[in-house]
């Protein structure tokens, strides 16, 4: 069994059709969808947690990046600028999955990437604004 | 015991005991209250949080031909300025936003830009955009000035924050059925989270409950260089219920601070957003506490199990002015991540940066240590809860057009 949590880049002519569906449908995949939009340019995003067996999961993968989809792991999205922030913690119980938490002898917040599901509410709430999103 | 006179004596001759309020906890722990006071000298607080009613003034020096900046309108990279002081005297206040800044019209706001993010721009030496306009006098004919400054072309520019630093603050909550969106942050319905501001056992009033040390003229770190405190801070409050040890149990004690904004850092004054409420600046500010007495140490060795605060609705006791507290926890309890408010488990959030203020607390220490930073006596106390100082709300009185 695979797990992992990516983002999809539909371009234009992709944004009506039923990829999702196939992945499912054809390579068994299970998906939750964390976050999807398209954007005025037309072009669609989803952020999907998706998991199968690891033959279908790189067999699906293929089939995205056949049709045009592109591809990126998901940690690469929401990132941390590390001369801004302050470390004060008032996104920590903002944060649904706790990627962002107290360090309790430093009192520093850590970001642990892995856990994050780029719901983006840290971004926003973030006083000196030290969380960046790049899709 | 000691004197500040006593003190300063031995800072200058590199011998001075300086530890920080967190390390004195420990310190008078191990060796009690006697032989702590009689060994160390200075305690070391620090604090680094949002802190609203902060501005700095400027003079820009006059342009030729000369403009009179009073009565018409400056900005700082489109932050207007008040300027109903003489000719280039202006002031920025931490919270202005530029005229076309949407604020709250599509909520929440996001509130990218304002007064706070200049002064930090200003103090790290980048160049600002300044637009006047004037109406132009016999003496200052010019109507129109726009030119790049720069903070070490200024003839001054004072940091003067008019409250800052208060004494303990609340824990805010939300108890409606909607997200808010605060001055304590993004508050979650239903006791969803308790946003906190304060550095706890770090934080300077808290250390000084009664104003013991602390009072008009002490010498401070204030935005990573030196400042003083100039009077107590507006809303300074200190009749509130304080608990057995004296420390007030809800927002008290405030002072306003001053200093010269060329020699201060930018990692210590951070222009601050605040999602649907508006901008401000992030102070970094430490307070040296002269050990002049067991009573002092004793104090300034409270730790944070002993230090209490209260918990407020800010969706609807805060806004509507009722004082109606949900209850008190310490800020042991607060750093654990989780407090118990009305028997739910609600996770908790600091505003204010412990780990900076451990950081300043630190930084002053080394300068005390160093010899670099004398201790001052202070030239007038701070209003005590003696001296019947309090914050009143406003009393409105209708207006009777019909006698104008």
């Amino acid at each position: 069994m695979i797990c992992k949590k990516i983002v999809l880049h539909f371009p234009h002519r992709l944004v009506d059709q039923p990829i999702v569906y196939k992945l499912v449908k054809e390579f068994d995949l299970q998906f939750n969808i964390l976050k999807a939009s398209v954007t005025p340019q037309e072009e669609g995003l989803m952020v999907l947690e998706l998991s199968g067996k690891k033959e279908n999961y790189a067999k699906g993968m293929e089939y995205l990046q056949s049709c045009g989809v592109k591809v990126q792991p998901l940690s690469q999205d929401v990132s941390r600028n590390e001369e801004k922030c302050t470390n004060c913690g008032v996104c920590v119980p903002i944060c649904p999955t706790e990627a962002l938490y107290v360090d309790t002898k430093s009192r520093k917040i850590l970001f642990d990437a892995k856990k994050c599901i780029a719901c983006e509410l840290c971004v926003k709430i973030c006083p000196p604004r030290a969380m960046e999103v790049r899709f | 015991m000691k004197t500040i006179k006593e003190i300063n004596e031995k800072i200058k001759k590199g011998e001075a005991v300086v530890v920080t309020a967190e390390e004195v906890i420990e310190l008078v722990e191990k060796k009690g209250l006697k032989k702590a006071a009689q060994e160390v000298d200075v305690v070391t607080t620090g604090t680094f949080g949002p802190m609203c009613s902060s501005g700095a003034y400027f003079n820009i020096g006059h342009s030729r031909p000369r403009i009179k900046l009073g009565g018409g309108v400056c900005k700082f990279n489109d932050v207007s300025l008040y300027t109903g002081l003489a000719a280039v005297d202006a002031y920025l206040g931490a919270t202005a936003v530029p005229d076309d800044d949407p604020r709250n019209k599509i909520f929440p706001g996001e509130f990218k830009y304002g007064g706070g993010h200049v002064i930090h721009e200003l103090v790290a030496g980048k160049d600002v955009r300044l637009e006047a306009s004037a109406y132009g006098t016999d003496c200052y004919p010019r109507k129109r000035l726009e030119t790049y400054i720069n903070i070490k072309d200024l003839n001054e520019a004072v940091l003067f924050n008019i409250r800052n630093c208060y004494q303990n603050y609340n824990v805010a909550v939300n108890l409606s059925d909607k997200t808010i969106y605060t001055y304590m942050g993004m508050l979650k319905p239903q006791l969803g989270n308790a946003n906190y501001c304060s550095a706890g056992q770090l934080s300077p009033l808290l250390k000084d409950p009664d104003y013991k040390t602390i009072g008009i003229g002490t010498k401070i770190f204030l935005g990573g260089g030196v400042g003083f405190v100039a009077w107590q801070g507006t809303q300074h409050n200190p009749i509130v219920k304080r608990k057995d040890n004296g420390v007030p149990a809800a927002p008290a004690g405030t002072i306003a601070v001053i200093g010269d904004l060329k020699q201060m850092k930018p990692e210590w004054l951070l222009g601050t957003s605040m999602l649907g409420y508006g901008v401000t600046l992030t102070v970094g500010i430490g307070v040296p506490i002269p050990v002049l007495s067991e009573e002092i140490i004793k104090c300034a060795a409270a730790k944070d199990e002993e230090i209490f605060t209260q918990i407020v609705d800010y969706s609807e006791a805060y806004p509507q002015m009722v004082s109606k507290p949900l209850g008190e926890v310490n800020y042991a309890q607060l750093k654990t991540g989780k407090i118990i408010v009305q028997g739910k488990k609600v996770p908790t959030g600091n505003l204010s940066s412990y780990s900076r203020a451990r950081e300043i607390a630190n930084e002053l220490k080394s300068w005390i240590k160093k010899g670099d930073f004398l201790l001052t006596e202070p030239v007038a106390p701070l209003p005590d809860a003696e001296s019947g100082y309090t914050c009143k709300p406003l009393k409105e009185r209708p207006i009777d057009y019909k006698e104008i």
